[in-house]
């Protein structure tokens, strides 16, 4: 595992195995987003009280879902780099701050659609959606702190503390909302998931699943971008660079070599 | 060779030094008071003077101050320390980091938290809190205060080093707040419409418990960091 | 504190890399500091005396490579490395606030203290008699220097690492400093000084370190 880590943890290493696994990934996502879609806004029954409108849940409850797991990843992602110190970590915790962020985002947005036939407004002070409008704030902060600090490293490892701080928190956040939401409106809304059919079920988690995967191709791609642009004066970028434009003009390279 | 203090003489030492600073800077100590007596001054001239209104919102107008003027003296709890180098020694000090975070926490609560308890009865009878209520407010307080300056502390220790860390401090402190407001602002309502706040009050005392294990070694990594 | 009897006091610092930001300031830097030994630092600006002083003290991490007090990793042995440690750097860490009196009478309590000297005695033999009791802010650069430097008299430690000691200090000043470096070096001590000035200590073993 210890070695594993190291190796896997090298910038070199990581680039060129995320790069054989990337299109695999990818083409899962693009495959499993669109039969999700597919089924679920197609192919499966609109509800009886909600209408068409229970289909904003195919991308609300996904997002939902991710955005909380894409938090708890990063947190993780950060106390590996800020305690066995290796780059690929701390990378992947920054870059899956935006990405988090922006499910976070998504699932306001799509809330609040979904608010608007249902409850009539398009905000509710609903424990769901409150403890979503937090995390993002939480999110903000993060990336608000990764990016004040001019040096990467110290960057790196004052926000990893401020991810952990926010991991223990979440739980307590989560929790204190809800029970506040349940004293001021005993008749609390929620998307009713208690009930849910199985012609909506299937959709449901392919999407999830397919979501899931996004997450990991964005990561995968926003880390390999960032590898390379931290990297670039390290031997093998430089290189790669090289084969890449010897590709396109063979004289470019023809050329550097000559003038070694 | 001479031993180094014990923890607890450390202590004293720090919370010592920290109070007698404070002494030499009096004003500074009482800005964030008049900024809380204001705040609250503020919600009965925007909404009217009207009873019922005013002691139905008094929980979180009281606890929303609360949060706003502690945050306001977070600042200072690392950063003439930062400036002048002192906290370079203080890292340096034969004690472990935490011993330094900790007496930081208790002077700041000394400071903000402990005289903003004493203000808070004035301030409820102005926004015409029942009697029972307001020993609960003052329970509230005595037990949420401590938590916004350890909560706190790790958003100081972690923007220390930034030239423009103050909007950014209360961006990463306020969300981690918003727990001890729910519970806080809460039990004062629960007890104000006559209900038991034992449950909230609880929930704070284990707020309290949990931060006081954990935000002092975050605050110490979070110092480290900074002065590196 | 029962394996600090067992090994020697040295400073050890082994193959040891800072970066700051995007440029490599020192690599492969390694060096070690017994009883009795004076490293002067020296380099233009900008080549990483300071950062290396930090990084000798625990202040900061270097990339890689480590340094070892009495043969253990210091981010291991932090407490007790600190306790025997003294560390002053541009910004020396005296409270204006506070009176030249209050500021030695903190940084004693808190480290290990000398018995055979009060606090007057300390605050006269830096030449700050008469200046006791004022607000430090008061004070001029070279006196408040002055303070800083009376901690060194005040506490028993092996290692003094001193950034930059004569900066703001008179003839007078410099002449006190090299006085305490050779009583702190006959009395087994070791100290890592980085200076621009040419240091007087005689009879003592000086090993210079220079940065590019």
């Amino acid at each position: 595992m210890w070695v594993w880590l190291h190796k896997f943890g090298s910038p070199k290493y990581f680039y060129n195995v995320s790069g054989k696994i990337l299109p695999w990934v990818g083409g899962a996502t693009v495959l499993l987003i669109l039969v999700g879609l597919y089924l679920g806004l197609f192919a499966s029954p609109a509800d009886y009280q909600q209408r068409d409108s229970v289909r904003i849940m195919y991308i609300h409850v996904p997002s939902a879902w991710n955005s909380m797991f894409i938090y708890l990843v990063m947190a993780a992602a950060a106390a590996i780099g800020l305690i066995w110190n290796i780059k690929i970590a701390d990378i992947a915790a920054a870059v899956s701050a935006p990405i988090g962020a922006s499910f976070t985002f998504i699932t306001l947005v799509t809330g609040s659609l979904w608010g608007k036939p249902m409850w009539g407004t398009w905000w509710e002070w609903d424990a769901r959606l409150t403890s979503e409008l937090i995390l993002l704030f939480l999110y903000l902060g993060y990336i608000a702190l990764q990016s004040a600090f001019e040096d990467r490293r110290t960057a790196a490892r004052a926000s990893a503390v401020l991810a952990i701080v926010g991991a223990v928190n979440v739980p307590i956040i989560y929790y204190s909302v809800q029970w506040w939401n349940t004293l001021h409106q005993p008749q609390s809304l929620g998307v009713g998931m208690s009930t849910i059919h199985a012609s909506m079920l299937l959709p449901l988690l392919l999407m999830a699943l397919g979501f899931k995967l996004l997450y990991v191709t964005l990561l995968l791609m926003r880390t390999r971008t960032e590898v390379l642009e931290r990297e670039r004066n390290s031997a093998w970028v430089q290189e790669l660079a090289q084969a890449l434009s010897g590709k396109s003009s063979s004289d470019q390279v023809r050329s550097s070599n000559e003038q070694r | 060779m001479s031993e180094a203090p014990g923890l607890f003489t450390a202590l004293g030492v720090l919370i010592r030094r920290d109070l007698l600073l404070a002494l030499r800077r009096r004003a500074q100590i009482l800005n964030p008071l008049v900024f809380f007596v204001i705040v609250v001054t503020l919600f009965p001239l925007g909404l009217g003077p009207e009873p019922n209104l005013l002691q139905k919102l008094a929980p979180g107008v009281l606890w929303v101050a609360a949060l706003l003027s502690a945050m306001l003296s977070l600042e200072a709890m690392f950063h003439s320390d930062f400036e002048d180098g002192s906290l370079e020694q203080l890292l340096l000090a034969p004690q472990p980091v935490f011993i330094t975070v900790i007496a930081k926490v208790l002077t700041h609560w000394l400071l903000s938290g402990l005289p903003l308890l004493l203000l808070a009865p004035l301030l409820a009878l102005w926004l015409h809190l029942s009697p029972d209520a307001i020993v609960v407010l003052l329970a509230s307080l005595a037990l949420g205060t401590p938590v916004l300056s350890l909560i706190g502390a790790i958003g100081v220790a972690l923007t220390v080093g930034l030239r423009r860390g103050g909007v950014l401090l209360s961006l990463l402190v306020l969300p981690l707040y918003i727990p001890v407001l729910i519970m806080g602002a809460g039990a004062v309502d629960a007890a104000a419409s006559g209900l038991a706040a034992g449950a909230h009050l609880s929930i704070l005392g284990a707020l309290l418990l949990l931060s006081l294990s954990l935000a002092p070694w975050a605050a110490g990594a979070a110092l480290r960091i900074s002065v590196e | 504190m029962s394996n600090g009897g067992a090994m020697p006091p040295s400073l050890e610092a082994v193959d040891i890399e800072c970066e700051r930001g995007e440029r490599i300031l020192f690599s492969g830097l390694s060096l070690s500091l017994r009883p009795g030994n004076l490293m002067l630092i020296e380099g233009p600006n900008g080549s990483g005396k300071t950062s290396l002083l930090r990084i000798l003290c625990g202040l900061a991490q270097p990339s890689s490579g480590v340094v070892r007090w009495r043969g253990t990793d210091i981010t291991q042995t932090r407490d007790q490395f600190r306790a025997e440690l003294i560390y002053l750097g541009h910004n020396h860490g005296v409270k204006g606030d506070l009176t030249p009196y209050e500021n030695l009478s903190i940084a004693r309590d808190l480290a290990c203290a000398r018995q055979d000297i009060t606090l007057d005695e300390a605050l006269d033999a830096v030449g700050l008699a008469g200046f006791e009791d004022v607000p430090a802010r008061t004070l001029s650069a070279g006196q408040r220097r002055r303070v800083a430097l009376a901690r060194l008299l005040v506490t028993e430690v092996r290692l003094w690492v001193l950034d930059e000691p004569f900066t703001a200090l008179d003839t007078r000043g410099v002449t006190l400093v090299e006085r305490m470096l050779a009583g702190h070096l006959a009395q087994g001590g070791m100290a890592a000084v980085s200076t621009h000035h040419p240091v007087a200590v005689a009879e003592v073993d000086i090993v210079r370190l220079e940065l590019s």
